[in-house]
């Protein structure tokens, strides 16, 4: 009985594992045949660059959303048709805007991100000369503080203290 | 700058940043521009749904329109079809673009629904969805007498949705597209 029981949970546990191979199996993500490997590399690359506008942080090569599919069969009819890389990208970007692209051209709003880092790193380094100079500024001024007259109590008070002990 | 008035820099500053991050609240960031507005419906040539013929651009275009992507298998479609047959009650003007779809099974939908449509290009393949840029169904794009698109709408049409905000640009198609 007890045994009947643990051969039936173990064939539960077949079944059940059974079906999540066979979900993963589903889930991989279709090949096409191309004619020159050189289209192939290109196929990888433009879809690892082009977004998904469903899903919106994968890549097309990583969503299996139905418009990835899509994208994807659109992707390798272009390329077979010997479409230039650009061009294919102008097309996507003409259809979806320039979402789609990961890279987005430096043009329009994206041109400010692509100048951003620049500009920070300079305005950074222009406030940190300002500051430096003010710091100089203030020592020299300081340093030329003692008049003669000044200079010599120094040396008096110095000197006494070296009798004193 | 007097060293009184730069105390309030960090104050600012903060004050700055917290309108930024308050707005990126409201923000909605599935939101996408579609990338054809102002831009002409593309080009195709797809059968009818429920008659013989084939439709081409030149068939939709004319007067002010709505053209919503729809099929059977996608559940808000269902959700937003009374309102669309509430809409085309009312005298707006509903193309339907039937988006990967299985055509028997759009044509029951249309018969024990009712059809808000004046007429549904059948997209099987989704290739006039890939010329407009659809992603997922429902979506309707509203496109005014030269065919030109001026809006796209991605998600259920509801009544709050429609007075809030879509009626203005429907009613906005009416008038000439130079104005």
């Amino acid at each position: 009985m007890l045994v009947n029981s643990f051969k039936k949970s173990l064939q539960l546990i077949a079944l059940v594992l059974g079906f999540g191979g066979s979900l993963c199996a589903l889930a991989v993500i279709e090949t096409y045949e191309f004619s020159t490997p050189q289209l192939e590399v290109r196929y990888r690359a433009l879809s690892q660059e082009l977004r998904c506008p469903k899903c919106q942080n994968q890549n097309i090569a990583d969503s299996n959303a139905p418009i990835s599919q899509d994208l994807r069969a659109l992707l390798y009819e272009k390329l077979e048709e010997g479409a230039s890389d650009e061009a294919i990208l102008e097309d996507m970007v003409a259809r979806y805007g320039e979402f789609v692209r990961y890279r987005p051209a430096a043009q329009g709003a994206a041109l400010w991100l692509w100048l951003a880092p620049a500009l920070m790193l300079g305005a950074g380094f222009l406030l940190l000369i300002v500051l430096l100079r003010r710091g100089k500024g203030v020592s020299k001024a300081s340093e030329g503080a003692l008049t003669q007259e000044e200079r010599a109590r120094l040396d008096q008070m110095i000197n006494d203290k070296a009798d004193n002990s | 700058m007097s060293s009184r008035l730069k105390l309030f820099v960090p104050l600012g500053l903060f004050v700055l940043l917290a309108v930024l991050l308050f707005r990126g609240l409201s923000l909605d960031p599935q939101a996408l521009p579609s990338a054809l507005i102002d831009k002409p419906l593309p080009g195709f040539k797809l059968p009818a749904l429920r008659t013989q013929q084939t439709l081409s651009d030149a068939d939709l275009v004319g007067e002010p329109a709505l053209l919503n992507v729809w099929a059977t298998w996608c559940i808000s479609c269902r959700v937003e079809h009374p309102y669309l047959q509430r809409l085309a009650d009312s005298g707006v003007l509903i193309y339907g673009i039937n988006y990967k779809d299985d055509s028997v099974a759009a044509r029951s939908w249309l018969d024990s629904l009712g059809d808000p449509y004046r007429a549904s290009v059948v997209d099987a393949e989704g290739t006039l969805g890939l010329d407009l840029g659809v992603y997922g169904a429902p979506e309707t794009y509203f496109i005014d007498g030269n065919g030109v698109i001026r809006y796209r709408h991605v998600g259920v049409i509801d009544e709050r949705i429609w007075t809030g905000r879509l009626k203005a640009v429907y009613d906005a198609l009416a008038t000439p597209a130079d104005s």
